[in-house]
């Protein structure tokens, strides 16, 4: 298909008045061509053919991950955020438990691609208030100075006030070589942090195959990954299908969580570098410059 | 909203409609509204329709159980299908609606910028069921309605409190009428007026 303006130069729609229309359609994905510059030995076998996962920590910020699941332990360490004597937020030591059921979710779906990963829970979803960003800042401050090397975020805020703290944290993570992988918004609202450069941004595809995914020259979101119909473990030694975004960010996590077990000493900048080149719809033959739909 | 339309509707009927258009749209048993207590974080069961809950509406669910939180927390729709009658979704979704759901859809009504409340949709497509692999579609679908109903619940909020003012500036003028001018007026006071008055007479 002729392409007249690159997908990521295009404006994004007002789709409704006053909201800003950061989101896309969970299912717009693959059905344009894109130029590419590709590096032809890059592909799924040399990034994670083999691999488990082995060596590589993973922290599940989310509701908590009920570590005596079968289809998800061991869970090899677990905080929580609680108040402190004087109102401030700060993480405490304990054991992995999930009242929601959200992080068992996610961390099943990391444990089924990956593993061998060491899966930590930081539960920054308590029974306070939900989607407190004051909460989610202190739990991913304390995950990137636990050192991990790949955090799982399905979650966002809303709250304008907390932008900027997690920019700061975003490109902190990244110089630590900290890979953040975010779920993004497929509503009409604007959240953080999924649209950062600095993150790996996650929408849904429809297709059943775990390890496929999709890049996206569309900005802000870079890879849809499985999101529909996703196998998931519930609370109380269940397991059932979900759908949505948060189930594909893991899908990501989890691919990532082999590649660095492959190539512990890819930066995030190369491993964003590296899902790109082996994503389904840029695998191709050496010496193409056009990369799309397969 | 026209001014004439807007004043006869409440938000108990607006939310009414959103359910029933939800559950006409996906053709499910039941739909439903929790909306949030924004001090509390707790759910307030606050509409339902297709299941016989009604008698239910205004009871509260702690923060953190249920898909609902799941929604409020993440701020994304999402699907759980395979419920059965041990899951602690299916039991939640019973303790509102009065029946033990094998599916839910849910979505946040998010307004300037907020979370006020989740829309569910219980057992979808319970008339005719689809084709396999809609579900994106469904999500996405669920979103639209989501945001149009909270934009709708944005626009009645926010026509509720523009109401509530007029009354006050009108108690204001009469306590202030008939005082007599006087230069012992506390200036920080007399400031804060002259700015008031030139907000107000701001078209």
């Amino acid at each position: 298909m002729a392409v007249t303006e690159p997908q990521w130069r295009r404006r994004r729609p007002l789709q409704f008045p006053g909201l800003p229309a950061w989101s896309m359609p969970a299912t717009a994905a693959r059905s344009e061509s894109f130029s590419i510059s590709a590096f032809p030995g890059i592909d799924a076998e040399w990034a994670w053919g083999g691999a488990d996962g082995s060596g590589v920590t993973v922290a599940v910020l989310d509701s908590g991950v009920d570590g005596t699941h079968e289809l998800v332990a061991p869970i090899a360490r677990g905080w929580q955020v609680a108040s402190g004597d004087e109102g401030q937020l700060r993480l405490e030591e304990c054991v992995p438990v999930d009242t929601a059921g959200h992080g068992t979710a996610c961390a099943g779906i990391i444990r089924g691609i990956a593993p061998g990963a060491e899966i930590s829970s930081v539960r920054v979803l308590t029974d306070g208030r939900f989607g407190s960003g004051s909460a989610l800042l202190a739990g991913l401050d304390h995950a990137i100075d636990q050192g991990f090397d790949v955090i799982n975020m399905s979650l966002s805020t809303t709250r304008p006030e907390f932008r900027p703290r997690l920019a700061e944290l975003a490109d902190r993570a990244y110089f630590r070589r900290c890979l953040l992988v975010v779920s993004a918004h497929n509503l009409p609202v604007e959240s953080y942090p999924w649209n950062f450069s600095s993150v790996v941004s996650v929408a849904s595809h429809d297709d059943d195959d775990p390890m496929t995914y999709y890049y996206n020259a569309s900005p802000p979101v870079d890879f849809h990954a499985r999101g529909a119909r996703v196998p998931v473990p519930r609370p109380g030694g269940l397991q059932g299908r979900s759908t949505g975004n948060s189930f594909a960010a893991p899908h990501i996590a989890g691919i990532c969580a082999r590649i660095l077990s492959k190539h512990p000493w890819l930066t995030p900048f190369q491993l964003k570098s590296v899902l790109y080149h082996c994503a389904a719809n840029v695998v191709k033959e050496a010496g193409a410059d056009v990369a799309g739909p397969r | 909203m026209s001014q004439d339309l807007a004043d006869g509707v409440t938000e108990r009927q607006l939310l009414q409609s959103i359910v029933e258009v939800a559950r006409y749209v996906y053709g499910a048993a039941a739909s439903s509204v929790f909306m949030v207590d924004p001090g509390t974080g707790e759910l307030i069961f606050a509409a339902v329709t297709g299941s016989g809950g009604e008698q239910l509406i205004g009871t509260r669910f702690p923060a953190g159980t249920g898909i609902a939180s799941w929604v409020v927390a993440s701020c994304q729709p999402v699907i759980a299908d395979d419920l059965d009658g041990s899951d602690q979704f299916a039991r939640d979704a019973a303790s509102s609606t009065g029946f033990v759901p094998s599916t839910i859809m849910a979505a946040p009504l998010i307004a300037d910028g907020e979370c006020i409340g989740v829309l569910e949709v219980l057992d979808r497509y319970s008339l005719t069921p689809p084709a396999p692999g809609r579900e994106l579609h469904d999500m996405e679908l669920l979103g639209l309605v989501a945001v149009q109903a909270a934009l709708g619940l944005a626009l009645l909020r926010r026509h509720e409190r523009a109401g509530r003012p007029a009354e006050r500036l009108e108690s204001l003028v009469a306590r202030w009428a008939g005082r007599p001018v006087s230069s012992a007026v506390d200036p920080l006071a007399l400031t804060l007026l002259a700015a008031s008055v030139d907000l107000l007479d701001r078209p």
